[in-house]
C-alpha cells in the first residue's frame, strides 16, 4: 500500500496536511498527536512584521460549523524562522509556510526572507476574509490574483501554492489566473464569509461583525469547488473545507485533489488529522487500493 | 500534560434553577489538574461542534474526579445539564495556567458563576483566607457554606441586598476594609476591572481569571484574546493558553 503523494516535486508520506490557521505551528497539537505521522504541517499565516489581529470576540459557533475573525494575528516572519522552523524540523513531516500581507510588497518581503529557509513549500494567502487590505481583497479579482502571484513567484525559491477564496461567483477564473501567474499548486477553500447576531444583546457576535465560516457544514461547497478547479487547471490541488474524517478526505481525493487539509476538525478532535490518515489506510486495505493516486480524480 | 478523556458522569444535580453541579470521573485529567485551570467539554451532538470551556471547581485526585459547577447559558451547557450519572462525555484538559498560590493572607473574590474555581483554590491555600462573593440575589447565591467549611471567613454581597451586603463585591471590600497579601479572583469582566483598581490602590497583587469565546482551548486557533501590556504597548494574549489567569495590572481593561 502506497499513500505517498508528489506535489510539485515534494513527496509527502501521505496526502493529509493541516489547514493554515487551525494548527499553529504544531506545538499545541504535539501534546496529543505524533507530528511525524502528518504528510505536512501548513503553519498559521506569517507576515513580514508581527500582526496584532482583530479584537475579541473572534469566534462564534454556527450550525455545523464556526465563524472566526482572528485577522491573521502572528508574531512575524523573523520570530517564525527563529522559533517555529527549528521546532517543526524535529519531526519527519513537510513544512508549508502560509504567507500573508497587506500589499504585494509585504508578501514579497516575507518570501524574500524565507529564501534559503529550511521549509518545503510556500502557500500564498490571498483569501483571508478577516483583513481589510490584502487577503481576500486580492484573491477575488482574477487580474489582481495574476499580478500578486507572478510578483511573489519571481522571488520564491520553493514551490508556490496559491490558496483561493470561495467568495467568488466562479472559482475557476481565479484558479486559472493563479495558474497563469505561475502558481505551482492551488489550495482551496479558505473560509466563506458569514455572520451571526446575538438577538438578546442585539449585536453581531463577532467584533468585526463578519467572519469566515468553516466546519463540516461547508464541505459540500468546498468539494464542488475542488471538483470544478481540478477540471479547469492542470496544477495539483490541495482540497480543504469541512474535512473531518477519512470519508470526507477520500471524497476530495476522488474529486481530484492530490492532498487534503484538516482544519476546524482539529478543534473538535485534536487527533482528527491522524485519525484521517488511519482511516484512509483502512479504506485502501479494505478495498484493495494499491496507490492513493489510483483513486485520485476518478470522478469524471 | 493535556489529554482527551472519555469521562463518565459520577454525579450530577442542580444548585439553582440554572446552575449545574457535575462531577466527572477522569483520572488522567484529575491527576494533572491545578486550581484555576479549566476543561473543554464537547457537546458531540453533531450540531454544536465546539467544546465549552468550564472552570474546574474541585479536584479529587484520590477518586480521579473533577467537579464542575456551571451556568446553563446555551445549547451546549443545557445538553451537559441533562446528562445522567454514568453517561459518557468527551473532555479535554486540564487547560490553561491556574492561579499561582502564594503564602500569606489570601483574599478570594468571586462574582456569580466565577465563584466555582475559587473552591479548589481556597482548599489548597494554607494561610489566613478571606472570601468575598457577589451574586445577583439570594436565589443565585452558591457555594457560600462550602467556603466556610474550608476555614475561610466569608463575606457575601448581592445586587438587591437579599443576601448579605447590598452592593457589589468591591463596595463590600471598601466598607469592610478587606485587605491581604494576594487577591485571587474570577467573575464578570466589569467586576474584575473595579477589583483591579481596588487592588492597585491598596498595593495588593491581584490575579484575575478571564474568559473569552474559544474554539480549540489549547492555543492553536488564537480566538480567545485579551489585551495585555508589554514593552511596546500591548499584545493579544490567549486566554486559553497564556491565561486564563493574568496579573490584573497587566490587563488592558
Amino acid at each position: 500500500m502506497n499513500t505517498k503523494v508528489d506535489i510539485c516535486g515534494v513527496t509527502l508520506k501521505n496526502p493529509v496536511m493541516t489547514a493554515s490557521g487551525t494548527f499553529g505551528s504544531g506545538r499545541e497539537y504535539s501534546e496529543f498527536i505524533d507530528l511525524n505521522r502528518l504528510g505536512a504541517v501548513v503553519v498559521k499565516g506569517v507576515a513580514d512584521k508581527p500582526w496584532p489581529g482583530n479584537p475579541a470576540p473572534r469566534i462564534a459557533e454556527v450550525y455545523g460549523g464556526m465563524l472566526n475573525s482572528v485577522g491573521l494575528q502572528n508574531p512575524g516572519v523573523d520570530w517564525f524562522m527563529e522559533n517555529d522552523i527549528p521546532f517543526l524540523r524535529q519531526f519527519d513531516t513537510k513544512i508549508i509556510v502560509n504567507v500573508c500581507g497587506h500589499s504585494i510588497e509585504e508578501y514579497v518581503n516575507v518570501v524574500k526572507k524565507l529564501r534559503g529557509a529550511d521549509v518545503d513549500m510556500l502557500e500564498l494567502n490571498i483569501s483571508c476574509p478577516n483583513v481589510s487590505e490584502g487577503g481576500m481583497a486580492f484573491g477575488t479579482d482574477p487580474v489582481m490574483v495574476k499580478k500578486v502571484v507572478s510578483a511573489v513567484k519571481k522571488e520564491a525559491d520553493k514551490p508556490l501554492i496559491v490558496k483561493l477564496s470561495p467568495n467568488v461567483t466562479d472559482i475557476t477564473l481565479t484558479a486559472r489566473a493563479a495558474e497563469e501567474g505561475g502558481a505551482d499548486a492551488l489550495s482551496l477553500i479558505n473560509t466563506l464569509t458569514g455572520m451571526k447576531i446575538d438577538i438578546y444583546r442585539r449585536q453581531p457576535v463577532l467584533s468585526r461583525k463578519i467572519g469566515g465560516m468553516s466546519g463540516p457544514a461547508v464541505k459540500p461547497i468546498a468539494l464542488r469547488m475542488v471538483y470544478e478547479v481540478c477540471r479547469a487547471v492542470s496544477l495539483p490541488v490541495i482540497g480543504m473545507g469541512g474535512i473531518s474524517n477519512a470519508e470526507d478526505a477520500l471524497e476530495f481525493i476522488m474529486a481530484g485533489a492530490s492532498a487534503v487539509s484538516i482544519g476546524t476538525a482539529s478543534f473538535i478532535n485534536p487527533s482528527a488529522a491522524v485519525d484521517t490518515i488511519d482511516g484512509i489506510e483502512e479504506y485502501m486495505k479494505k478495498y484493495n487500493v494499491e496507490n492513493i493516486s489510483d483513486i485520485r480524480g476518478i470522478i469524471e | 500534560m493535556k489529554t482527551v478523556e472519555n469521562t463518565a458522569v459520577a454525579s450530577i444535580g442542580l444548585l439553582t434553577d440554572d446552575i449545574c453541579d457535575m462531577t466527572l470521573h477522569c483520572p488522567e485529567i484529575a491527576s494533572h489538574a491545578k486550581a484555576g485551570q479549566f476543561v473543554e467539554l464537547y457537546p458531540d451532538n453533531g450540531v454544536n461542534l465546539l467544546a465549552r470551556p468550564i472552570s474546574i471547581c474541585a479536584i479529587d485526585t484520590g477518586n480521579g474526579n473533577i467537579r464542575l459547577v456551571f451556568r446553563i447559558v446555551g445549547k451546549g451547557t443545557e445538553l451537559f445539564s441533562r446528562l445522567n450519572t454514568g453517561d459518557r462525555i468527551r473532555v479535554l484538559g486540564p487547560c490553561g495556567n491556574g492561579f499561582s498560590l502564594s503564602e500569606g493572607r489570601a483574599v478570594l473574590v468571586g462574582g456569580g458563576i466565577g465563584v466555582p474555581p475559587l473552591i479548589e483554590t481556597c482548599r489548597q491555600l494554607r494561610g489566613d483566607k478571606t472570601v468575598v462573593l457577589g451574586f445577583r440575589d439570594k436565589s443565585n447565591a452558591i457555594l457560600c457554606d462550602e467556603f466556610e467549611a474550608l476555614g475561610a471567613k466569608v463575606h457575601v454581597a448581592s445586587d438587591d441586598g437579599s443576601i448579605g451586603f447590598k452592593g457589589n463585591v468591591v463596595e463590600l471590600m471598601k466598607s469592610e476594609n478587606i485587605t491581604g497579601d494576594m487577591i485571587y479572583s474570577c467573575g464578570p469582566r466589569i467586576m474584575l476591572r473595579f477589583l483591579s483598581d481596588y487592588a492597585i490602590e491598596r498595593g495588593i497583587p491581584c490575579q484575575v481569571s478571564m474568559e473569552e469565546r474559544m474554539a480549540c482551548g489549547i492555543g492553536a486557533c488564537v480566538g480567545c484574546v485579551v489585551r495585555i501590556k508589554d514593552r511596546d504597548g500591548w499584545t493579544h494574549k490567549k486566554v486559553c493558553k497564556d491565561g486564563p489567569v493574568f496579573d490584573s495590572r497587566e490587563v488592558i481593561w
